[in-house]
């Protein structure tokens, strides 16, 4: 044993400088399938949701080429239909920051808000704009539609009016902005069809790069950033000593944003339990995973506690005005109260979830004691 | 009894196995500072966030911007000369106080085996580690191959009291009874080959690891110490060492506190691994130091082993310190840090603070991203202390903004090993009325269960 001594202190050596890791083995033997959990995921959930999207977006630019060569009030009509049935269908897209959506920062070019009329107005008249760079990222997609559709003008005939007017130009930036969310959408679309798919679901390992633990990430991020604070929080005033009521989602809309989170706060709950997109199908989803693992068996489910918190933030949300701002300026209090409950599921999601599951907040990259 | 107690200060041993300590010692030391670096972390860690925690007494040390990777360096260096011999004592004496002021410049990056390190290399600052196989024995033209006894027996105690108070916090009810939390991990490491979907997965393993990680770190000073358990108990150390490695990311611990278990065997092994060294710099030339067969003079010793003495009473006494704090430990961490707690918590929370104008009852709430990085945030969360000095932080920031009559709350969440996520921290407690102390934290809300055990 002895002689053994130094050849062992001198493998464990160069074993603690290569510091590797072990491959993971995908096999399914225990109690919870991960891969058919993934399987579900982006069978159900993630590729029909990109894919609908897609297909709105595609009515949207047909409905935008109508309104270019033609621009008249039901043109014009069909296209704000258009931008506002797509812009639903995103909200169940946003929390997939992953793969090719997370290379392009696609949230980024589809969803600031809010928009920033003066990058807008100046990309307009120096025509001279490249709609991918950081700097636009508050300049395109759904919010600077919003503002291209409905805040150009405080009437219809306006809007129309802006459009003869410095046809051209406006009619152009338009253009090309429902083009480029279109392609952004397409190259995603086809980047889940053509390979990534397979390498989403067989990722199964638990590691900062594992798909569970990255989408788990994304949704916890996207529920607190994307849903609590920008619909909610930052609107009413949560991390400021005033509200901001021209903050809310599809502003210039008017009426659009009640509708908009409450969708965001479906599709969070849906992705939750499994749920297939736009169906009833109740496959795999954290939920089902979090039963497996039931660390707790002397409290109530954790899986019903989220279910049950969600639902209440739900029904803090129903009672407010189709628009934010309005309620805002009218009765903030119940704007804070939609926000405390959303603020509840905050903690069940982040602190008690990810404990059950062992994953760490945001690749926490230390070591441990 | 006061002759025995001075015969044994008299005794003397074989300086081969401090030399073997000393030179894996500053290896490992040199390859975790190079391992650090290259990993980005002085970066991420110390010189991107904005703020840093500081230990109570100590906030005066911080990182001094890219002069920080200076400090690296240094303290790399010098666990180089440690490993070589070279100017020994200066060279230990920087390492302690390079290693040491890095860990207190954030205590979110705080371990239980950085300060070991550091607590051990404190103990090295006063042993002979240069008496043998050394540079500086090279360059004195003399090694001596007897150091006194009790050097070597000082190393010996510290890796036991280690691993003995690791042993005793493992006496809990949640640790035993609960296999917590364990009962969290091991099934998330369903991704490791073999066992990852099956083994992982079983109640009992869970608790059979619980219990035997439990025997193993209270038996294992003792197994090293007995001369006929001592090989068998190495291989344990060896498999218990490498098999956390593989469930756990700790770094370089494992592989430290391996190299650092050959201390307990004898001579001949050690002479056998220099033996093994030298053959390795056979092309070096080196001219042949002559050995004297007798003690390496220690001056000095009257002082120093008072202050060894001490600090090992500190040792023995410092991570009961816990008792001196009303309820529960894991819950309100007061004397939680620097005992020997290892892996027994699975512990995370949520702060979400609240700035008031006490006059206009206008607030807002804080974005934790605008000031903390992820890791911060994380440890903050939890830990009430962080908390506290958070909170002042963002009055600072908040006044010198030109905000007044400031109030800060903070509403808190944390869930402690599989529980399910309670208010922490009283929500109504204006945090700014509290001074930093080592005094019990009364706005600390009550935990409302029960772990029983030291």
């Amino acid at each position: 044993m002895k002689r053994w001594i130094p050849l062992l202190i001198t493998i464990l050596f160069l074993q603690a400088c290569s510091d590797s890791d072990d491959d993971a083995v995908t096999s399914s033997s225990d109690d919870f399938d991960r891969k058919a959990m993934l399987e579900n995921w982006a069978d159900n959930r993630i590729i029909p949701a990109y894919e609908d999207l897609n297909t709105k977006l595609g009515s949207m630019v047909e409905a935008k080429d109508d309104f270019v060569n033609n621009p008249n009030e039901v043109n014009l009509e069909a296209l704000r239909t258009a931008w506002l049935d797509a812009y639903k269908v995103w909200q169940h897209v946003e929390m997939f920051s992953i793969g090719r959506a997370e290379q392009i920062n696609y949230a980024f070019q589809m969803n600031v808000y809010p928009t920033n009329v003066d990058d807008i107005q100046n990309n307009i008249q120096t025509q001279n704009y490249d709609l991918s760079s950081v700097n636009n990222h508050d300049a395109v997609g759904f919010p600077a539609l919003d503002y291209m559709l409905y805040g150009v003008g405080n009437s219809k005939a306006e809007v129309i009016s802006y459009y003869i007017t410095d046809a051209n130009l406006n009619l152009n930036y338009l253009s090309d902005l429902v083009d480029r969310m279109k392609s952004l959408t397409q190259s995603i679309v086809d980047d889940w069809k053509n390979g990534y798919r397979d390498d989403f679901v067989n990722n199964t390992e638990n590691s900062a790069t594992g798909s569970i633990n990255k989408l788990a990430n994304d949704y916890i991020f996207y529920y607190e950033k994307g849903l609590r604070a920008n619909k909610i929080g930052i609107p009413a005033g949560n991390f400021s000593n005033e509200p901001f009521p021209d903050k809310v989602e599809a502003y210039y809309h008017g009426s659009g944003s009640k509708v908009l989170a409450l969708e965001g706060l479906t599709a969070v709950q849906e992705f939750f339990n499994g749920v297939a997109y736009n169906s009833t199908n109740d496959g795999r989803g954290l939920a089902d995973y979090l039963d497996a693992l039931d660390i707790n068996a002397t409290e109530e489910a954790l899986s019903t506690a989220i279910n049950n918190q969600f639902d209440d933030a739900r029904n803090a949300i129903q009672p407010l005005d189709d628009s934010f701002a309005d309620q805002v300026q009218n009765n903030n209090n119940m704007m804070f109260e939609a926000y405390d409950q959303l603020q509840l599921a905050v903690v069940l999601l982040k602190v008690d979830m990810l404990q059950a599951l062992d994953i760490s907040v945001d690749f926490v990259d230390a070591d441990g004691d | 009894m006061p002759y025995k107690i001075s015969s044994y200060f008299k005794k003397s041993t074989h300086s081969a196995p401090l030399a073997v300590f000393r030179i894996g010692f500053g290896l490992m030391m040199l390859i975790s500072i190079i391992r650090f670096w290259s990993y980005g972390w002085i970066e991420k860690l110390y010189l991107k966030p904005d703020f840093h925690f500081s230990y109570y007494g100590f906030e005066w040390i911080k990182p001094i911007g890219d002069w920080t990777y200076l400090i690296f360096i240094i303290c790399g260096l010098s666990a180089f000369f440690v490993a070589l011999g070279y100017k020994y004592r200066l060279a230990i004496i920087t390492f302690f106080l390079s290693f040491t002021y890095i860990e207190l410049m954030d205590k979110t990056t705080y371990l239980n085996h950085y300060y070991f390190i550091s607590i051990l290399s404190f103990l090295m600052c006063f042993l002979p580690a240069n008496a043998y196989f050394s540079v500086d024995a090279y360059h004195r033209k003399v090694q001596y191959d007897r150091i006194p006894k009790w050097c070597i027996d000082s190393i010996k105690l510290l890796l036991g009291i280690v691993y003995f108070y690791a042993g005793l916090a493992k006496i809990n009810s949640d640790w035993l009874f609960k296999a917590m939390p364990l009962k969290i991990w091991l099934p998330s490491k369903y991704d490791l080959p073999f066992i990852g979907e099956n083994l992982m997965q079983q109640e009992w393993f869970h608790y059979a690891m619980s219990w035997s990680g439990m025997l193993y770190d209270l038996s294992i000073p003792f197994l090293l110490l007995y001369r006929k358990t001592r090989v068998i108990a190495f291989l344990l150390v060896v498999f218990f060492h490498i098999f956390t490695r593989v469930l756990f990311p700790i770094g370089m611990f494992p592989y430290i506190m391996i190299i650092g278990s050959l201390i307990f065997f004898e001579k001949d092994v050690h002479l056998r691994i220099i033996g093994f060294i030298k053959r390795g710099i056979r092309f070096l030339q080196p001219v042949k130091v002559s050995v004297e067969h007798k003690v390496h003079a220690m001056r000095y010793q009257s002082i120093i082993l008072p202050i060894i003495g001490l600090f090992f009473l500190i040792q023995f006494l410092f991570p009961f310190r816990y008792l001196l704090y009303p309820g529960e430990l894991f819950w309100r961490e007061e004397g939680y840090r620097f005992s020997w707690r290892v892996m027994l918590m699975e512990k995370r929370g949520y702060a979400n603070f609240k700035v008031v104008n006490q006059k206009t009852d206008e607030y807002f709430y804080v974005d934790n991203d605008d000031f903390l990085t992820a890791f911060q945030q994380k440890q903050m969360s939890f830990q009430p202390d962080f908390i506290l000095e958070y909170a002042h932080f963002l009055a600072d920031h908040f006044q010198a903004q030109g905000h007044e009559n400031l109030a800060i709350y903070v509403e808190s969440y944390v869930a402690l090993n599989g529980r399910r996520s309670r208010p922490y921290v009283d929500p109504n407690v204006n945090l700014l009325t509290q001074k930093r102390s080592f005094k019990p934290k009364t706005w600390i809300l009550p935990f409302n269960d029960d772990i029983n055990g030291l």
